[in-house]
């Protein structure tokens, strides 16, 4: 009976080693539910059509462990510690707003695990971090395109500013705005609130009263809905701008008519892809979920390939090795174009400027490094 | 800041403050009748919005008829509440009612996130009149906002006119005072504490329905920071008067607007003014300025 019974645990312990030598996990960091939940979901719908496209590497097939820090910051520190002590992952995507990657990059720093963030812009993300990257540009870059686009493409030369005291993100990429806007001989006027807040109607009344050209918001969807909203209803007809944060369908949904005339930068259109394998993935997206992906769907699909690639070139599965091959990652096509990882764990690329017309997310025009 | 900025401010004040009056006056009738701080009204709330919404884009019904039946559902969603969590603990430590109360917040926010998904949903489903804005000079005006002043006052009369002009209502303080006594006099306790509980969720959803004719962004978590406003300005008014509801809630919401509207710079920050109102409200006054006389049993 002894003897079965240690015959049994050896034999399932063969079997598990056989199936664990079959198989990498990869973690995904991504906000599920909660106030952002849509950038998650969009950016794992990305996700999973490279992974449809490129299910193995090494041989081994890429298994995906889905975390949901509920579009919190604490539950973002979480989640990361939860899928490396626990799930024992090799390299971790995530995750989506700045504020989380800091929180959670910290985490992944201290374990030696590889995190590559799909969107977290802020610079501070990757700073003095050696297992943190990013697929994205970064916000001093797309600060910049927004000023050059304000300036020179709006004509406007008063801008009111709007930003979101609690999300790193925004913090940063308002002072990025602000510092180019000005030095090009624009003239700005600063207003503040935080997510979650959704009265928006006495920082607009003082706003409005600086007669602006454009509103430039760089925060998130959900609040740039209701602003919107609100604006439209104190007679405000200008247009806003917005960075990356705003690309979300439920923009349009919740901000209704009020949104039209809404410019943001944005890393990818799904009207005018960058690269040979960005046509592949729009093909494939629109096959899978029956809808133009985004520019959050690109760089998720990006990312799974950024880290497939490093581990193919670091021929292991050792968190320490792919974390070494990323650092190296060269010219890689993405769809959001090519991608060259520098000394700081940061991309450089093209951004794009969209603007919502009719209800839609319409290209503008291509701004180049 | 300008006279016509001011004015403007009053304005959006008074919307915004009507709104949380009215998610304050429910909240104050539960407590003042079971002295429970009905910590899932803000969630029972949502739920009720949800209803409504479903009942509109799902099953196709007109607006108001998906709103009646969206604060109906909610009376419902009440009632089970107060008959499975609360109900068994009424002779337990007012604490354990309390940590009940917080657990049947959370327990209905992600039930939310499990049926209706963590994603927004647009609440787009009220006729365009309502958004209208009126324009006098410099000043706009939602027309949302008497809708919602309008809704406030009423709901306050009922109240009070349900609490002290009906048989119902005399039994329903009777047991604000003593369960016991009242249950002998030949009230049937567990059914007026059952109509109390469904009146707060319908007076819940009433508001929540409102809130998201201005906000029109229904989540799970949407009902979270609206009740606790509420339950702020409720103990700000003295928790457990109505009239007390309605002036804690004007108050709150103008102080959030005008604090925003002289010192922009800090917006950021705007709900620490609301909680330090608070605070020093009631190192002064702690029994909020409506006071309601309590009795401590010997």
């Amino acid at each position: 009976m002894k003897k079965t019974l240690i015959m049994l645990s050896v034999v399932m312990l063969l079997v598990s080693a056989v199936f664990g030598a079959g198989t990498i996990k990869i973690g995904v960091a991504f906000p599920m539910t909660g106030g952002i939940a849509a950038f998650g979901q969009m950016t794992l719908n990305g996700v999973k059509v490279a992974q449809s496209l490129y299910p193995t590497v090494l041989g081994k097939k890429i298994v995906l462990i889905v975390a949901d820090n509920r579009s919190d910051k604490t539950e973002a520190a979480n989640v990361v510690s939860r899928l490396i002590d626990y799930n024992h992952v090799k390299a971790i995507i995530g995750e989506i707003a700045s504020s989380h990657s800091l929180a959670g990059g910290s985490i992944a720093e201290r374990s030696h695990v590889p995190m590559l963030s799909p969107a977290s812009t802020n610079p501070l993300v990757t700073q003095g971090k050696h297992y943190v990257f990013r697929a994205c540009f970064i916000d001093p870059f797309q600060g910049h395109v927004a000023a050059v686009f304000a300036y020179n493409n709006l004509k406007a030369r008063t801008a009111v500013v709007f930003t979101d005291v609690v999300q790193d993100y925004s913090v940063g990429l308002a002072n990025f705005f602000v510092k180019d806007f000005v030095a090009m001989g624009g003239k700005v006027y600063k207003e503040f609130y935080q997510s979650g807040d959704q009265d928006f109607s006495a920082q607009l009344t003082d706003a409005l009263n600086k007669h602006p050209d454009v509103i430039y918001v760089p925060g998130y969807y959900p609040e740039i809905a209701l602003m919107a909203r609100q604006a439209r209803q104190l007679g405000y007809t200008g247009p806003f701008l917005a960075g990356d944060g705003a690309e979300a369908p439920e923009l349009v949904k919740i901000g209704g008519a009020a949104v039209n005339g809404v410019y943001y930068t944005s890393h990818f259109n799904a009207d005018a892809p960058f690269t040979e394998i960005g046509k592949e993935f729009v093909a494939k997206y629109k096959e899978m979920f029956k809808e133009s992906p985004s520019a959050l769907a690109a760089l998720g699909f990006d990312s799974y390939l950024l880290l497939r690639n490093a581990i193919k070139r670091a021929g292991s599965d050792e968190p320490e090795k792919i974390a070494a091959a990323l650092r190296h990652t060269k010219h890689f096509e993405g769809a959001t174009g090519y991608i060259t990882i520098d000394k700081y764990g940061n991309t450089i690329k093209s951004a794009v400027v969209n603007v919502v017309k009719n209800g839609k997310f319409t290209y503008v025009t291509t701004i180049n490094p | 800041m300008w006279l016509t900025d001011f004015a403007q401010n009053l304005i959006n004040g008074t919307l915004l403050g009507g709104l949380y009056a009215l998610i304050a006056i429910g909240y104050t009738m539960v407590y003042g009748i079971l002295r429970l701080i009905n910590f899932a009204h803000g969630d029972i709330l949502m739920w009720g919005v949800y209803f409504a919404l479903y009942a509109v884009v799902a099953f196709g019904m007109p607006w108001w008829l998906g709103f009646l039946v969206g604060i109906a559902l909610a009376g419902f969603l009440g009632f089970g509440i107060e008959k499975i969590a609360y109900r068994p603990l009424r002779n337990a430590p007012r604490i354990s009612s309390l940590i009940t109360a917080i657990g049947m917040s959370f327990f209905l926010e992600s039930l939310a996130v499990v049926v209706f998904g963590g994603i927004p949903k647009s609440f787009n489903i009220y006729p365009k009149f309502f958004n209208h804005t009126l324009i006098f000079g410099h000043l706009r005006i939602q027309t949302l906002t008497f809708f919602i002043l309008g809704i406030t006052f009423l709901l306050l009369l009922g109240v009070l006119w349900l609490l002290y002009r009906t048989k119902t209502g005399t039994a329903m303080r009777a047991i604000a005072t003593d369960i016991p006594t009242t249950s002998l006099m030949g009230a049937n306790v567990d059914r007026i504490i059952s109509l109390t509980f469904i009146i707060g969720s319908m007076l819940a959803a009433t508001s929540g329905i409102m809130w998201a004719m201005r906000y029109p962004q229904v989540q799970p978590y949407m009902g979270f920071v609206p009740g606790m406003k509420a339950f702020v300005a409720a103990v700000i008014g003295g928790i457990g008067s109505v009239p007390g509801a309605l002036v804690g809630g004007f108050l709150l919401g103008m102080t959030e607007i005008l604090v925003v509207g002289f010192f922009p710079n800090l917006a950021g920050y705007r709900d620490v003014f609301a909680y330090v109102i608070l605070i020093v409200l009631l190192m002064f006054r702690p029994t909020g300025i409506f006071t309601v006389y309590s009795e401590q049993k010997v």
